[in-house]
């Protein structure tokens, strides 16, 4: 099964050094796919476009995601499982679903679609994402740290950034680490609110491969998968890291 | 609303001044907490929601027109036999994957959970999902590579003196490409309940005579079926909703409920409302499947206690 989960992985690998362009057997080594993959404008740019979109996402869901998780985990208020089910929906409503609505809602209001519809689109899942991750952090964290700053005279503010956020910290960073990869990874969403004004890497890479075979893809891909793999250890590193830290103390 | 901050210091009470900040403040902090996300999916999740159900309502609508006229015209129209067509083929191919991904995922699990030795186990998992983290487009992109017509498996089944396959642009190539694409998931989730089975129950119907099979299928599954349900709805509801493998593997024979809706927005076909109305049935057909889930599962529950 190892294998078959990494079979289409190391096939694109393969290719991606294959001089020959079409035919499926091995003509000699080359690395003329990766040059031309780093000279190309519109690959780069796209790029350029998703990492904003993915980091500007992240960055505004973090804040968000984090509150809502918090307030969700302190406070009881009329209508607050609405609030929480209403929360859960990104993660549950199929892509293609929130990208229509999404569309629909910008066209209705007559809104200029550009890389800034993108990310207000994309941080409704990622706010959903971080908010689950960081939800589960705090079920199983100890309310009588705060309590305890609260009572040495420390303001909410202070309790809050200096004891609750240091707890939290891993969980927010592998929540985001988890939606900067859904939000560099998704393809509707971005394609129903770019509107032709921004283009998206998966937009690029989608509008390329529907005609076929293209080998500088196979060198983006191996390039990708390294760098997701190396943000996959990471976020596993943090996570293993918090949860040692949780049962040293 | 309360909040589950302790009494205050009664020094700080005696002052009716910050008593009333206080009772501000109360007020005051769950709102700065959770108003800003909550306006967000409001605003972007909630109204949009609302809007495709009004638009579902209004017959063959299309960009640009003025909302008039409501009707169930969109629902009716998705019974005409191509529609139900493609909603047809977009269930069987999510039944068909979860069935596939439980049938492949399972043993893998097992293995992982039970059989690996202990201190491996969670480097395997990594291992496993580390696809997960991958872009799903190249993922399907791959496959691509592979079964088309001069690709690396015709090449394989070539040189061993095999018949070549045409899979490429129909079903199997969706089913390869859909269980590919979620088998981390199920396997995550059977991997957490398998690794909270009982195995002095094992050891308990071992001793009672019973052979490794029977307690397989009377001990092991039935303590797993909460896992099993869940990852088998998980990657039902994904696969439902996919628009990925079946537009790049599927070629033109697989039309899903997604590609279809696709095309109502950016395709050619441009018809907001029949978009908005299969948009809508899609949330159904998931929401269905998340309420059985939760019946069944709540059932499943008391028959445990």
């Amino acid at each position: 099964m190892y294998a078959f989960m990494y079979l289409p992985i190391l096939v694109l690998a393969f290719y991606s050094f294959n001089a020959s362009r079409f035919s499926a057997t091995w003509q000699g080594f080359s690395l003329k796919w990766y040059y031309s993959l780093f000279n190309d404008a519109r690959i780069l740019s796209a790029l350029g476009t998703s990492l904003k979109v993915a980091g500007g996402a992240v960055a505004i869901s973090a804040v968000l995601g984090t509150m809502m998780a918090v307030g969700l985990a302190k406070y009881r208020f009329p209508g607050k499982g609405l609030y929480r089910g209403v929360s859960y929906l990104p993660l549950i409503i199929p892509d293609i679903a929130i990208a229509v609505a999404t569309l629909v809602f910008m066209a209705s209001l007559a809104i200029r679609l550009s890389i800034w519809t993108i990310i207000a689109a994309h941080v409704v899942f990622c706010l959903a994402y971080i908010g689950v991750v960081v939800s589960t952090r705090l079920t199983g964290l100890n309310p009588h740290l705060e309590e305890a700053a609260l009572d040495l005279g420390a303001t909410p503010l202070q309790a809050f950034i200096q004891v609750l956020l240091p707890e939290l910290m891993p969980a927010i960073i592998s929540g985001c680490l988890l939606a900067f990869v859904l939000s560099m990874d998704d393809l509707l969403i971005s394609s129903f609110t770019s509107g032709g004004g921004a283009n998206t890497l998966p937009m690029e890479i989608f509008s390329r491969v529907r005609t076929g075979v293209k080998p500088d893809i196979n060198a983006l891909s191996v390039v990708l998968i390294l760098f997701s793999g190396a943000l996959a250890f990471l976020a596993e590193f943090i996570r293993h890291q918090g949860e040692r830290r949780r049962s040293g103390v | 609303m309360s909040t589950s901050t302790p009494v205050t210091p009664a020094t700080e009470r005696s002052s009716p001044d910050s008593s009333m900040q206080q009772r501000l403040a109360k007020l005051v902090q769950p709102l700065i907490l959770l108003a800003p996300a909550g306006f967000w999916l409001f605003l972007l999740l909630v109204i949009p929601t609302l809007l495709i159900l009004q638009l579902s309502l209004v017959p063959g609508i299309r960009p640009g027109q003025p909302i008039q006229g409501f009707g169930l015209g969109n629902y009716l129209e998705i019974f005409q036999p191509i529609y139900l067509r493609v909603i047809g083929r977009s269930i069987s191919y999510a039944i068909g994957t979860t069935v596939i991904c439980l049938l492949l995922g399972f043993p893998v699990a097992y293995w992982i959970a039970v059989l690996a030795p202990k201190r491996w186990r969670n480097l395997l998992l990594i291992c496993f999902v580390l696809p997960l983290w991958t872009s799903s487009l190249l993922r399907a992109y791959a496959w691509i590579t592979i079964l088309r017509p001069t690709g690396v498996l015709n090449s394989l089944l070539a040189a061993i003196g095999l018949p070549g396959q045409t899979w490429l642009n129909r079903d199997p190539a969706v089913f390869i490409g859909m269980s590919y694409s979620f088998l981390p998931y199920i396997v995550l989730i059977l991997y957490a309940s398998l690794e909270k089975l009982d195995k002095r129950l094992l050891e308990a119907a071992a001793d009672l005579g019973a052979p490794p099979q029977t307690a397989f299928w009377q001990v092991t599954v039935p303590q797993t079926l909460p896992g099993i349900a869940a990852g088998g709805l998980l990657v039902f509801i994904t696969s439902l909703g996919d628009f990925v493998v079946p537009e790049l593997l599927g070629g033109a024979s697989s039309m899903t409920t997604a590609r279809l809706i696709y095309n109502q927005f950016l395709g050619a076909t441009r018809n907001w409302g029949l978009g908005s109305a299969l948009s809508i049935l899609l949330i159904l057909g998931v929401s269905l499947a998340i309420a059985l889930l939760i019946k069944y599962g709540d059932r499943n529950a008391d028959g445990l206690v």
